[in-house]
């Protein structure tokens, strides 16, 4: 299918042997949490890469549609709060169908009446009024929800379904929201753009945080079901016991006394359950970023990335061959949003716990981001080279930091002012790494590490 | 009469003060994005820390005054702070300019690869000022807080209702009120200020004119970084000085500057007290409003709140796609200083 130059097979060297090596130094252990991450990542870069990349529509809104993922895997997977329902489902029942009929009256406006300022003055009405009915309804509604034993519950809860299929939920929710911003936002300019998907993502992580009916809020969403075992039943299962005595055999051999040596497989049992969890998550997020990869390709080499391309270089030129400009955009818009979603119900999936307040524009906008320009934008398997760099050099940053800061304070006091002041601060400096690479990319190698490749035929 | 005197005093002290402030720290920073925006021709995503950091050193230099016992009496240390905090912002504008943004000046790059390269710049002044000053919440404002306490105003008014008036408040609408008129009376009357608006309204007309870019980008990054620092400054000491707020405080700005038409000075004033004032009035509860105003009969039971203050940051946004879908250009058409 398809052929990797040789420099793109010196960045997959290079990514496989850094988590090799991280396994020797810190532990294999550290390596697969790194690496589970670095594929999710990958994924969110793959997600961005296909809209600002194929097509050069800016999305600045990545961390709105990681946070529908998100609430994807809990309304799929948490079990159902029937209590809840009981209370406040009616409520929400009419005021969703009173929304739905607001939704086509103000349609209904636009079509029939022509004069500009009756239509606003008829809409701002209407919309005002629907409001204040559905507010009466709604209120109260969540407000039984929210009192609905509020320590553990005080939300409607989910469906109770394995967490998995929330991965394609969370791409459905995350391109529905997506559909709707692309309608609104997509004619403005570039920069435009970008403010107000910007803007979007903190109106849809704030809903999160508030409505607690719906997402518990900031009371957060804990015990999520994995699609993996749990550490302590591997730890009781006799083919796990078996299979690490198995692996282990040569170094149990040599240990003759027998309480010793359970001791050993003891201990061998726990690390090895922990790295098995990690590895079935890493094996499993793997399959979902490969599928990613080869459709994302694939889609890339086709007629359509054709069009995407010739849309991006020269949007005059496409559009006077016929092509639908405003309407490729918002599909590409969506697909991106799309890929992002799942990567956002895979992040709480892996954590197994929703924090909507740790969404945050600068973790999870800004950062990948970098990681798609860093990767090189337009060029699938540099998206994945920027996901796995960026994130392995965001977590080694601070180590690396606290050994530099320490070679270099070397003939200070140990209790130093400055020094313990700098050691103090190692965390900040990740923020100094990020944005220095970014500069210095942009600068020598604007086209990324892996640039796309120039097709001419 | 009492009562619609009280009404009044309500809407005054929980509205309109509050709102005239903010929205006067919006109207700095959104004045700053639109000057970028104007004659470098970016969104800036940087300006929010940039702000911050302005603050950082006057907060650095007040407790530095303050351990000298170096003092302005009844008014804060850090106005004697700020213009050190200015000039370093200044400096630190013009070397961001120099080492970054001039080269993609120079190459014609997009506004959008500029964009980027701000987000670039953001990271690395985040970075700094963590490290220099951590991430706690810091008060700095000393000396005499109120200027009328709400108790003093009963008093003196015999009302049921107080007005509250705090000292950096009224320091925040002096300051803007002096920086406004000064910007705009640089901008209409100077020779520079005239070749700006030349540079902003037609690039290649204003070089075969003989303006010297260099010179008014210079003087640009100055404008910028004296407006950043006092905006970011006045918001420290009226709120409290926390270096993660800067970060949220772009969008209010960004939009605020939209709002108002961006590239229009006048524009972005305007579209700061726009953004406050429906932040707060939208979010604000007017029960307390009503009871006055109407006959007990029909008093209104329940809070009377539009949105609960959580979605306060929404607000603004909300404003702003709207704005953008009904006028796109803002409310006075942008683009020209």
């Amino acid at each position: 299918m398809m052929k990797f130059e040789r420099y793109e097979w010196l960045a997959i060297t290079i990514m496989i042997s850094l988590f090799i090596f991280v396994g020797f130094i810190q532990g294999w252990s550290v390596s697969l949490v790194i690496l589970n991450m670095c594929i999710i990542s990958a994924i969110m870069t793959m997600g961005v890469n296909i809209s600002w990349g194929y097509a050069g529509v800016i999305n600045f809104g990545v961390m709105g549609f990681l946070a529908m993922g998100g609430l994807a895997a809990v309304l799929v997977s948490y079990p159902p709060i029937a209590e809840s329902w009981q209370v406040g489902g009616r409520g929400l029942g009419i005021s969703f169908a009173l929304l739905v009929v607001l939704v086509i009256a103000v349609m209904y406006i636009n079509k029939t009446v022509i004069q500009k300022r009756n239509k606003y003055i008829l809409n701002s009405l209407i919309i005002f009024f629907g409001i204040l009915i559905i507010r009466h309804f709604y209120l109260n509604a969540t407000h039984n929800i929210e009192d609905v034993n509020p320590a553990i519950a005080g939300f409607l809860g989910g469906l109770g379904l394995p967490i998995i299929f929330s991965w394609i939920v969370g791409g459905l929710f995350a391109a529905g929201i997506a559909f709707v911003i692309g309608k609104v936002a997509l004619g403005l300019r570039s920069d435009y753009l970008a403010i107000v998907t910007l803007g979007i993502s903190e109106i849809v992580v704030s809903v999160l945080k508030h409505e607690e009916w719906l997402s518990r809020g900031v009371k957060n969403v804990i015990g999520l079901k994995r699609p993996v075992p749990y550490e302590i039943n591997l730890q009781n299962a006799d083919w796990f016991i078996n299979l690490v005595t198995y692996l282990n055999s040569s170094k149990l051999n040599n240990i003759i006394d027998v309480s010793d040596r359970q001791q050993v497989l003891n201990n061998l049992i726990i690390d090895g359950s922990g790295i098995f969890v990690k590895l079935s998550y890493a094996i499993l997020f793997l399959i979902v970023m490969l599928i990613i990869f080869y459709f994302a390709n694939k889609a890339q080499l086709s007629p359509w990335g054709r069009m995407m391309r010739a849309i991006r270089d020269n949007e005059t030129a496409a559009n006077a061959m016929g092509k639908d400009v405003v309407k490729q955009h918002l599909i590409i818009f969506v697909i991106g949003a799309a890929i992002v979603g799942v990567a956002g119900a895979m992040l709480v999936t892996l954590d197994g716990l929703f924090t909507p307040s740790g969404y945050r524009p600068l973790r999870f906008t800004f950062i990948i981001w970098i990681m798609v320009i860093v990767g090189g934008s337009g060029n699938n398997l540099g998206a994945i080279f920027g996901g796995f760099v960026i994130w392995f050099s965001w977590i080694e940053a601070a180590p690396i930091t606290t050994f530099i800061i320490n070679q270099l304070t070397i003939g200070l006091e140990p209790t130093n002012a400055l020094k313990l002041h700098l050691l103090d601060s190692v965390p900040y400096f990740r923020y100094l790494f990020m944005g220095l690479i970014l500069l210095l990319i942009l600068r020598y190698r604007p086209k990324g590490i892996i640039p796309e490749k120039v097709r001419h035929s | 009469m009492i009562d619609f005197l009280n009404s009044i005093i309500v809407l005054l002290n929980f509205i309109i003060i509050p709102g005239i402030s903010y929205g006067s720290q919006l109207a700095l920073g959104a004045l700053g994005v639109t000057f970028v925006y104007a004659i470098l021709r970016f969104a800036n995503f940087a300006h929010g820390e940039i702000m911050s950091f302005g603050a950082m050193i006057t907060i650095l230099f007040t407790w530095f005054f303050q351990s000298q016992n170096i003092g302005l009496g009844i008014l804060p240390t850090a106005l004697l702070a700020l213009p050190i905090g200015i000039i370093a912002t200044i400096i630190l504008c013009i070397i961001s300019d120099k080492f970054v943004f001039q080269y993609y000046r120079y190459q014609k790059s997009v506004p959008v690869v500029l964009a980027m390269v701000s987000i670039g710049v953001m990271f690395v002044i985040n970075a700094i000022i963590r490290i220099i000053i951590g991430t706690e919440t810091i008060k700095f404002s000393d000396g005499q807080k109120f200027i009328m306490k709400a108790k003093q105003f009963k008093v003196m008014t015999g009302l049921n209702e107080g007005l509250a008036l705090k000292s950096s408040q009224v320091i925040t609408i002096l300051i803007t009120i002096l920086l406004l008129t000064f910007t705009f009376w640089f901008l209409q009357k100077t020779k520079t200020g005239k070749s700006m608006r030349a540079f902003s309204d037609n690039e290649d007309l204003a070089l075969l004119s003989g303006i010297n870019p260099d010179r008014v980008v210079f003087t640009t990054w100055i404008i910028v970084g004296v407006l950043a620092c006092v905006a970011g400054t006045l918001y420290g000491l009226d709120k409290s000085y926390k270096p993660i707020i800067y970060l949220n405080l772009v969008l209010p700005i960004f939009a605020s500057a939209i709002v108002g038409g961006i590239g229009s000075p006048f524009g972005a004033v305007v579209g700061g007290y726009v953004i406050a004032f429906s932040e707060i009035m939208v979010t604000y509860a007017y029960k307390k409003f009503f009871v006055y105003l109407l006959p007990s009969s029909i008093e209104p039971t329940g809070l009377v709140q539009l949105l609960s203050t959580d979605y306060k940051f929404a607000v603004s946004f909300s404003i702003l796609v709207i704005v953008l879908l009904i006028r796109p250009s803002g409310i006075f058409k942008g683009k020209v200083l």
